[in-house]
């Protein structure tokens, strides 16, 4: 029989692939990604609570669309300031992305 | 019984896309990895009763926000340089493993109130009231709206020539 726990441990596990991916790669696209995988693991959250503790309210459902609307504007503009960086430097390998540090 | 069997399939493709975009040197085929755990995510909705989200998920990630990765990737010639790590690799790892293991054990501790009523079969107009009704959200609705126009005018200027 399949309960919440099945569904919020497999969220927290693609959220942590999706932290050790922000955390430790260097190329920006793929960080971005790994950004839009945390996006997905809270979302399975917010739908798995809103299908189990209040079935009738969907308030969950709403949240994830939000969250789904708030992601792809953030990938929108995340990529367009991506590729002014790699016009600008040639490169998106985010260690020497340096322009602000004093 | 079928709905046990097609979580645990979904689920492990998930967890093995989501392991393919850390692991794969290729970047376009880490994106395309990236595609297929948007798609079993689809299917975990499905699993959770909430064919409108499955749909907007479809859309939106598998539309919409992949072919943005992909267009990125193709403008910006990291294909062949690959994915390589920083110097972070060892510290976000155990980073990581920790966050994991604090979650797992804290959801696992709580007791959860799970209600005994079975789920709305089709959610499209119990969501669309909910969104547009009387007492919903029809204010988040607006300012994601606004959020929208200002994130495609940014997007517009951020990535125009000079």
């Amino acid at each position: 029989m399949l309960g919440l726990e099945h569904y919020l441990i497999l969220s927290a596990i693609l959220f942590s692939i999706g932290l050790y991916g922000v955390l430790s790669k260097r190329n920006a696209i793929i960080i971005l990604m790994c950004i839009e995988l945390m996006l997905n693991a809270v979302n399975i959250t917010l739908v798995a609570f809103s299908r189990y503790v209040v079935p009738a309210l969907l308030t969950g459902q709403v949240f994830a669309i939000f969250v789904i609307v708030v992601a792809a504007t953030e990938a929108a503009v995340g990529l367009a300031i991506i590729l002014a960086i790699y016009r600008g430097l040639e490169d998106i390998d985010v260690t020497k992305i340096n322009l602000l540090k004093w | 019984m079928g709905l046990v069997i097609s979580f645990w399939i979904l689920a492990a493709i998930c967890i093995l896309a989501a392991l393919g975009v850390i692991f794969l040197r290729n970047v376009f085929r880490a994106a395309l990895s990236l595609i297929l755990c948007f798609l079993m995510v689809a299917g975990l909705y499905i699993t959770l009763s909430a064919d409108f989200l499955a749909a907007v998920q479809i859309l939106v990630y598998v539309g919409a926000i992949s072919v943005l990765i992909i267009l990125a990737i193709m403008m910006t010639r990291e294909v062949q340089r690959g994915s390589p790590s920083n110097r972070l690799q060892i510290p976000a790892f155990i980073v990581a493993i920790l966050l994991l293991e604090v979650l797992v054990l804290t959801l696992l501790k709580t007791p959860w109130q799970i209600a005994t009523t079975p789920p709305l079969a089709p959610t499209t107009t119990a969501l669309a009231t909910r969104l547009f009704g009387e007492g919903g959200f029809i204010l988040p609705v607006e300012i994601a709206a606004v959020l929208i126009l200002s994130a495609i005018l940014g997007a517009i200027v951020l990535a125009r020539e000079k």
